[in-house]
């Protein structure tokens, strides 16, 4: 290969250098296929990069107390060089906005463009959950939308009735998806003139079910027969809703007895964003390790090209390193298992076994041992996610690497046992175990709508379906207190171990409840 | 297909409104910090900004999660020693560390028992300050103030090419401009349909003498059309403005000190804290406060604020002459009519034992009849003495207008700084 002459040397950059690397990365991603959303670079400063930060990289969000708390967090830890600012902050959006700090050396920007703006880009247009959770055309202008919509809230209700009804669906939004079922896009303009009619409808569908006053209904019930009021049958006996709901929002959104119309759209609002987020707590390890493999192929192509010199590239291998570094379980450093390295290791290893496989990979991976490695990146990326993905692709090459143990936790005993570790016997139950540690429905409990009681005294009934024993943390208080303040009537939770309830929880607490009574 | 937008000069602070929303849903923990700090900090410092801490779970946002209990897997990357079936004790006794199980939204509240964040200066001060007015700004008479202030006043025909009002001046000139243009395009109109019917009839009818006369005169027309100027001098409107008597808010602050051989540094001190916060509350609080300097041991004298603070005097102590002093300074500089006067004393207590009464009396008659607000602020752990008992008297008779604390230590300062200065509900 003919080695050119550097494009830029030193650290100094312009946004012609800017522009001449972009085409060269540009040139090589599209010499590997990647795919991508046209990409909207912006160079911001450090003060901007934080207002980015702590709006969660929502470009545009509506205004609540959580991200100025978010802010102050992410410029406290900066002035104090505990962490360096968005390596990378991307959003997943068509054209998709990456965002390059004034601040940073050459090296960086270079680094940020491939990692964002090739790796991310294409991870958040080709993986499946991305595309069918998310929309990436419309996610601004709902934001935009949803942004103007909380501010008339807040002109119209008060910014404290705005703020709680906000406090109290943050709580609950990762319990705001519909994790079995597709959701449809969400696009502002439609929202816009959806919302007026939703409101209105949404708000006749709640009557009908509440229609029938505590204490009557018990008559209602003895009468039984058919009833032109209730088609539905919603009040002639059974449990309501007939199936547990597991998007607590989205019922909440529809059922709640007493919620004005514009609460409920904000509800709405706060479940259609974690919606939107839901792919991102999902694909964490995938994502990072493919942006950071990307980086990584991209940056050394360029120093192979001769595009950048032996300083740059240096400078970028110390980066890299530091990113993809993953502290042992006893240093003091050890912050869980880093992303980066985990997904950096796996689709490396990978390639490696596509590319010069031994006889083990052979063994555990019949099918893709020797195979075409981009065609195999490329397939891992879509169809995966993090669980599915390390379940699939975690190889015994990368256990061993990473020197993967894994211990139980049993308060039934007094001793923690060490039940496997990366050897022979334990791969496969260290593969099965770390991808078990990833899955949403293990790392969250699982808390389901079982009833509402809309015949008796209105409360609301959730059952939280133990997982192996493990109870829920103390803020189960603070949240069902939100719960409440959502439902407007009393709130149950119970603990279920088997078919036998463990545990319950009120809100309010019962011997307030005796007293309102009194 | 990639674009670079360079988004440098856009507005910062987007996230300020969410970051006042979080100070103000943490007023209370973040004025207890403040209080701290203001005690805690030599007053030079007064003008930066604070860290402050709040206790973690006060703020944080909770979530359902898995609490310690139950049987789970850990996987952990870096064995180095472990083989299966090994049983190790558990870290620190609990059920598993506490880290794990801590997902959601925020990751910063990791292992953390405060949530710290710094204060700017701007919104140091403004905590400090918070809810604290000088007392009885009295509007005062507008009869014998000078004071003006220009105001709008309309439109006017006459001005300043500065004031001009382009808005006016164009619509004037439009209406001008329909206005005369009007009756020549009448008469314009009716040439040329004249013209025309000339020019229809049959040609042996038509009489070329008239023709030619319609034409000089639709040409004569058509130029006085064009002469119609496009702007013109009387079109300009200027904004008026006319010199109103403003109602005064000026005030004067007279900080007295008693800097005697029997105030040690610890009081002078104090003092000096109490009042660099009252300064800095009023410079803050009120655009137009004057401040006059008074020191005193046996003879007063008025000083900048230099000397005020920083420079040394000893002997006996007569603080009537102080008075004197001030009600000297009233009469010769600051009229009553138009300046509202505020007095903040601070003293050890220790006076000539017959010079209290004279004090008392000086008070009473000339000077609280003409004072806002008097402020006395003794630095004592000791018994009180004479002068506190006359000024009790002097309380007593002007309950509204007349305050006075006691202050031990320096921590007492800000609290009785506070209660001195409280926004008072009006009428009061």
């Amino acid at each position: 290969m003919t080695r050119r002459k550097p494009i830029a040397t030193g650290s100094d950059w312009n946004f012609e250098i800017l522009d001449r690397f972009e085409r060269e990365i540009a040139r090589l991603a599209d010499e590997y296929r990647l795919d991508t959303y046209p990409n909207q670079i912006e160079v911001i400063t450090t003060e901007q990069m934080m207002d980015a930060y702590a709006s969660v990289g929502m470009p545009v969000g509506y205004h609540h107390w959580s991200f100025g708390k978010q802010f102050l967090a992410v410029e406290q830890a900066y002035r104090r060089g505990q962490m360096g600012l968005a390596y990378e902050l991307v959003i997943n959006s068509d054209p998709c906005i990456a965002y390059l700090m004034e601040e940073n050396t050459l090296m960086m920007q270079v680094l940020v463009m491939a990692h964002a703006c090739y790796g991310h880009n294409s991870f958040f247009k080709g993986n499946y959950l991305f595309r069918t959770w998310t929309d990436a055309s419309s996610i601004i202008d709902y934001l935009v939308f949803a942004r103007k919509y909380i501010a008339e809230c807040e002109e119209r209700h008060g910014v404290t009735a705005v703020e709680q009804l906000l406090d109290a669906c943050h709580a609950l939004q990762n319990y705001g998806v519909d994790r079995y079922k597709r959701p449809s896009p969400i696009s502002a303009a439609e929202e816009a003139r959806r919302q007026k009619e939703r409101e209105a409808y949404l708000q006749a569908q709640v009557n009908t079910l509440w229609r029938t006053i505590p204490g009557q209904a018990q008559t209602d019930v003895l009468a039984g027969g058919h009833d032109e009021e209730d088609p539905l049958g919603l009040h002639a006996g059974g449990r309501y809703p007939a199936e547990p709901q597991e998007n607590l929002l989205y019922f909440i959104e529809k059922n709640a007895p007493l919620l004005a119309p514009w609460q409920r759209e904000v509800v709405r609002i706060v479940r259609k964003l974690a919606q939107y987020f839901y792919p991102q707590r999902q694909t964490q390890v995938m994502n990072e390790g493919w942006a950071t493999f990307w980086h990584y192929t991209l940056m050394n192509r360029l120093y192979e090209e001769g595009l950048v010199d032996e300083g740059l590239i240096l400078e970028f291998l110390q980066s890299h390193t530091a990113v993809v570094n993953q502290p042992d379980f006893d240093s003091p450093w050890y912050n869980g298992i880093n992303p980066y390295a985990l997904g950096f290791a796996i689709f490396s290893d990978l390639k490696r076994i596509c590319e010069a496989p031994t006889e083990e990979d052979r063994q555990w991976f019949p099918d893709t041992a020797g195979s075409d490695w981009r065609e195999t990146l490329e397939f891992a990326m879509k169809n995966f996610k993090d669980e599915s993905f390390i379940q699939q692709f975690l190889s015994p090459k990368v256990i061993r690497d990473l020197k993967l143990f894994m211990v139980v936790d049993d308060d039934q005993e007094e001793m923690l046992e060490v039940s496997a570790i990366h050897d022979e016997r334990g791969y496969r139950r260290i593969r099965e175990a770390l991808a078990t540690q990833y899955a949403l429905s293990v790392r969250e409990p699982n808390i389901q709508v079982y009833s509402a009681d809309i015949r008796g005294d209105r409360s609301l009934t959730l059952r939280h379906v133990q997982d192996s024993r493990r109870p829920l943390a103390r803020s189960v208080y603070p949240v069902i207190r939100h719960l409440h303040q959502l439902w407007g009537f009393p709130v149950r939770l119970e603990s279920l171990e088997g078919d036998e309830v463990v545990r319950r929880y009120h809100w309010p607490l019962p011997d307030e409840a005796r007293q309102e009574q009194a | 297909m990639t674009y670079f937008i360079d988004r440098r000069a856009n507005a910062k602070h987007k996230s300020a409104v969410n970051r006042q929303r979080f100070l103000d849903r943490y007023r209370t923990h973040i004025k207890r910090s403040v209080e701290e700090a203001v005690n805690r900090r030599s007053i030079t410092d007064m003008e930066r900004g604070e860290k402050v801490s709040i206790p973690s779970r006060d703020i944080s946002e909770p979530v359902f999660q898995h609490g310690p209990g139950g049987k789970r897997s850990i996987v952990a990357p870096g064995n180095k020693e472990f083989t299966e079936g090994d049983r190790l004790r558990r870290p620190g006794g609990g059920g598993g560390g506490g880290g794990a199980g801590e997902g959601g939204a925020s990751d910063q509240g990791e292992g953390m028992d405060e949530f710290a964040f710094t204060l700017s200066r701007e919104e140091f001060l403004d905590f400090v300050f918070d809810g604290l007015e000088l007392p009885h700004l009295e509007r005062k008479n507008l009869v014998d103030l000078d004071e003006v202030r220009p105001v709008r006043a309309g439109v006017s025909k006459e001005g300043v090419p500065a004031r001009i009002n382009i808005v006016r001046s164009m619509r004037e000139a439009q209406a001008r401009r329909i206005a005369m243009r009007a009756p020549i395009r009448r008469a314009l109109r009716e040439a040329q349909e004249a013209l025309e019917v000339e020019e229809r009839k049959d040609p042996v009818l038509r009489n070329p003498a008239r023709i030619n006369e319609l034409r000089e005169e639709i040409e004569r027309l058509e130029k006085r059309l064009e002469s119609v100027p496009f702007i013109d001098t009387y079109d300009l409107r200027y904004n008026n403005l006319v010199n109103q008597p403003q109602p005064s808010s000026k005030a004067v602050m007279f900080c007295i000190m008693d800097v005697s051989g029997s105030m040690t540094q610890a009081h002078k001190d104090i003092a000096k804290r109490f009042f660099l916060l009252l300064y800095l509350f009023l410079e803050r609080n009120y655009e137009k406060v004057e401040l006059v300097f008074v020191r005193h041991h046996t003879a007063a004298k008025e000083v900048d604020e230099e000397e005020f603070f920083y420079s040394r005097e000893t002997g006996g102590t007569i603080v009537s002459s102080a008075l004197t002093l001030v009600d000297e300074i009233i009469a010769d500089r600051y009229p009553p009519g138009q300046w509202n006067l505020y007095v903040a004393q601070a003293s050890d207590g220790d006076n000539w034992d017959d010079d209290s009464v004279t004090c008392r009396d000086l008070l009473l008659k000339s000077l609280m009849p003409r004072l806002q607000y008097f402020t006395y602020v003794e630095i004592t752990p000791h018994a009180h003495q004479a002068l506190w008992e006359e000024y009790e008297t002097v309380a007593a008779e002007f309950p509204a207008r007349f305050a006075m604390r006691q202050i031990v230590e320096a921590g007492d300062i800000y609290p009785v700084f506070r209660e001195l200065f409280k926004r008072r509900a009006a009428g009061g």
